[in-house]
């Protein structure tokens, strides 16, 4: 007899694609295996989940991945634009490691801008794990060790420019990556609670109460999100530290972004209540926590998980845009929002134009974000075609 | 229909109620009130602070009387068209916010209208021919739509014009318009200006609803009326158009519910960054010092506004599907 008959899987429900000894498998899979099996069949998904994972790794080790701290000021290299990376000397000789030359500036007395020469007279190869600045990981171990840069202390390396104070660029977009990716995962914490509690209740319940939470969840959505946030973000005390400030944006956030998973979680749990393994649990006078802990959340985990990584860069791109304005995390905090504040200027952009890295990037972390959610939400009914 | 239509107007009033209080609540919510901050601004200029006037402020605005008080006169000053008063610009709210809040409806109203006239044909040809490399470009520039914040791409317009053609592409009105009275000519010049803004701004929601358009159509395609048709002779043309597509257009319509609060909301720091003579940058630079009369008038129009524009999709829906209107 064939393989198929062994499983006893009818034909059928074999997907085309796979070979006899993958089928086995696949039939025997779990749950959790098959979802897995469709993410992966998402090329783009896996890749921008690569991508996503990276930022978060970045985000955990800023102060290493940044190759300067932030906020150390050079006046003689403010708008230096991004120094550009050689493998071939002024010689035309090659090098396989890349190295950079030093900068001078000087200023021009018609425009009295500062302008900058390369000098080619020494190279300053780059390389990996030098000694520089010095900084307190999570501002707990001491440590002077960076993931690149380069060696001589003399030399600066702007890969992506320096700002109005000769700060560089690249350090601050790095440690601007800790507030901005970590503000979209509170945020989404938080407004998953009040909307699992809040769409579970509506959804399990059904009736009067259901009805009355969907017209408020309509109420929230119908009102503009944006001037709520302006009007709640100015609202708080400019005394504020940056941790409190942080958290209440959060909060802010939060408040405004729940209506979303409450109606997801809503939607789950009534077409979870007509299901026959509800109504045989029922039946079988399993108690009501029970039921829902048991059957309920495990089988509309999945979706809560891709409606949950949805959410993640509509708060990232809230946080910017409150920021941004000047009303979201303020100096000495740094986020992509903050660091934008710099692009308001339209003459410092057209000096610098790489003054908007840090909008790339957050077109990146939200562009990244939506495809992993997508993927994840096709995977999360393996069931279905 | 003309009880459906009443039921929903009748609803408008609740809302609207709602939205009277949280907008109180918010300008309330920072500490001090505006008047001690202006005292205090008044004596820090060296002026002489006149007492009597004070007091008749204090009285007209029920201050140090108890909130539900203050909400009271402000919402009675409101219906009776008194918004109160601007007081970093001296002046009465409504003279200010006159102008900008219908710049802000123009602006809003073509966008909607931009959204709706690009999404459409664009969803019902992704929809019927799919997965050809027309669709896979479509809904490839239709997530990057929906992943780019749209004031960032008013930023790099903005970058863009200035470092290419040396222009600024803010502002509504060409200078020798800015301040003139209304003509013709200055019509015709907002309207030359109307569209950057409008674009930029329609950018998100048109990604959106082609994703939707597509989705619904797609969903009614294989069904059997059409094959149905399809059996009968009918042209492909005035098949798809006559049949699907008004089905599918039923969700296309219901979503202006959130497409015009996006709008408004969207255009807020779009007006900041273009730097527009609308409600947007004025509600940021009263938030910022606490003019609280003028930023609740602003916040409380914007999002009465959208409350309408709810109100007309509702509306538009019921005239759209029987099944709504007989419920």
């Amino acid at each position: 007899m064939t393989t198929t008959s062994e499983t006893g899987t009818p034909e059928a429900f074999q997907p085309a694609d796979n070979g006899a000894g993958k089928a086995a498998s696949y039939a025997a899979a779990s749950e959790w295996r098959l979802m897995w099996y469709k993410f992966s069949r998402h090329r783009l998904a896996v890749i921008c989940g690569i991508i996503v994972l990276l930022l978060y790794v970045v985000a955990a080790f800023v102060e290493f991945v940044a190759p300067y701290d932030p906020e150390a000021q050079n006046p003689a290299s403010a708008y230096q634009a991004p120094t550009r990376i050689h493998f071939v000397d002024a010689d035309g000789q090659f090098h396989l490691r890349p190295f950079v030359y030093g900068t001078s500036s000087q200023r021009n007395l018609d425009t009295f801008e500062l302008e900058f020469v390369e000098d080619t007279s020494a190279r300053h190869h780059l390389s990996l794990f030098v000694q520089g600045d010095d900084y307190r990981l999570w501002g707990l171990f001491p440590s002077n060790l960076h993931l690149f840069g380069v060696e001589d202390a003399d030399a600066r390396v702007y890969l992506l420019g320096a700002d109005r104070q000769g700060r560089d660029l690249l350090s601050r977009i790095i440690h601007g990556t800790r507030l901005s990716m970590s503000i979209g995962l509170a945020g989404v914490v938080m407004s998953f609670f009040i909307g699992i509690v809040v769409g579970g209740v509506s959804g399990y319940f059904g009736g009067t109460i259901d009805i009355v939470t969907q017209r408020i969840i309509e109420f929230v959505r119908s009102m503009p999100t944006i001037p709520l946030w302006l009007g709640l973000a100015a609202a708080l005390p400019s005394n504020w530290s940056v941790m409190q400030v942080y958290f209440a944006i959060t909060v802010i956030l939060s408040l405004i972004g729940w209506t979303g998973l409450a109606q997801v979680v809503r939607g789950r749990a009534l077409a979870l209540r007509e299901e026959d393994f509800i109504m045989a649990a029922r039946l079988c006078g399993t108690s009501r926590t029970r039921i829902i802990f048991k059957h309920m959340v495990p089988s509309f985990m999945s979706h809560i998980i891709a409606a949950l990584t949805l959410a993640v860069p509509e708060m990232i791109i809230a946080e910017t845009a409150l920021s941004f304005l000047g009303l979201g995390l303020r100096y000495p905090a740094i986020s992509w929002g903050v660091l934008l504040q710099e692009a308001q200027n339209l003459r410092s952009v057209a000096l610098a134009p790489w003054l908007l890295a840090p909008g790339a990037m957050v077109v990146i972390a939200v562009l990244a974000l939506n495809f992993l959610g997508d993927g994840l939400r096709d995977a999360a009914d393996p069931y279905r075609r | 229909m003309a009880g459906y239509v009443l039921q929903r107007l009748l609803l408008v009033i609740p809302t609207v109620f709602v939205i009277s209080i949280i907008t109180f609540v918010i300008i309330q919510l920072p500490p001090g009130d505006f008047l001690t901050s202006y005292i205090a601004t008044l004596e820090s200029g060296g002026q002489v602070v006149d007492q009597a006037q004070i007091d008749a402020l204090r009285a007209q605005y029920g201050l140090g009387e108890p909130v539900y008080v203050q909400y009271w006169k402000w919402v009675v000053g409101v219906l009776s068209g008194d918004f109160g008063h601007s007081f970093q610009w001296k002046r009465p709210v409504v003279d200010l916010i006159g102008e900008r809040m219908a710049l802000t409806i123009a602006l809003s109203v073509a966008s909607l209208l931009l959204v709706w006239a690009i999404s459409l044909p664009i969803g019902i040809y992704s929809a019927v021919r799919q997965y050809s490399p027309g669709d896979y470009f479509f809904t490839f520039i239709s997530f990057v739509g929906l992943g780019v914040p749209n004031f960032l791409f008013a930023l790099v317009l903005m970058w863009w014009a200035y470092s290419q053609f040396g222009m600024s592409v803010g502002g509504l009105f060409s200078p020798q318009y800015a301040d003139a009275p209304w003509s013709l000519a200055k019509v015709l010049d907002f309207l030359s200006h109307l569209w950057i803004p409008a674009a930029v701004l329609a950018i998100g929601g048109i990604a959106g609803l082609i994703r939707i358009m597509r989705a619904n159509l797609l969903d009614e395609l294989p069904k059997l009326y059409v094959t149905t048709a399809r059996a009968k002779g009918m042209g492909e043309t005035s098949l798809v158009l006559k049949y699907p597509v008004r089905v599918a257009l039923n969700p296309f319509v219901s979503t202006i519910g959130w497409t015009l609060p996006g709008l408004v909301s969207g255009s807020i720091i779009v007006s900041v960054v273009l730097n527009l003579p609308t409600t947007g940058p004025m509600l940021l630079t009263a938030l910022q010092s606490q003019d609280m009369y003028l930023a609740g008038a602003i916040l409380l129009m914007l999002s009465i506004l959208t409350v309408i524009g709810t109100l007309i999709s509702d509306v538009l829906l019921a005239w759209l599907d029987p099944r709504i209107r007989f419920n």
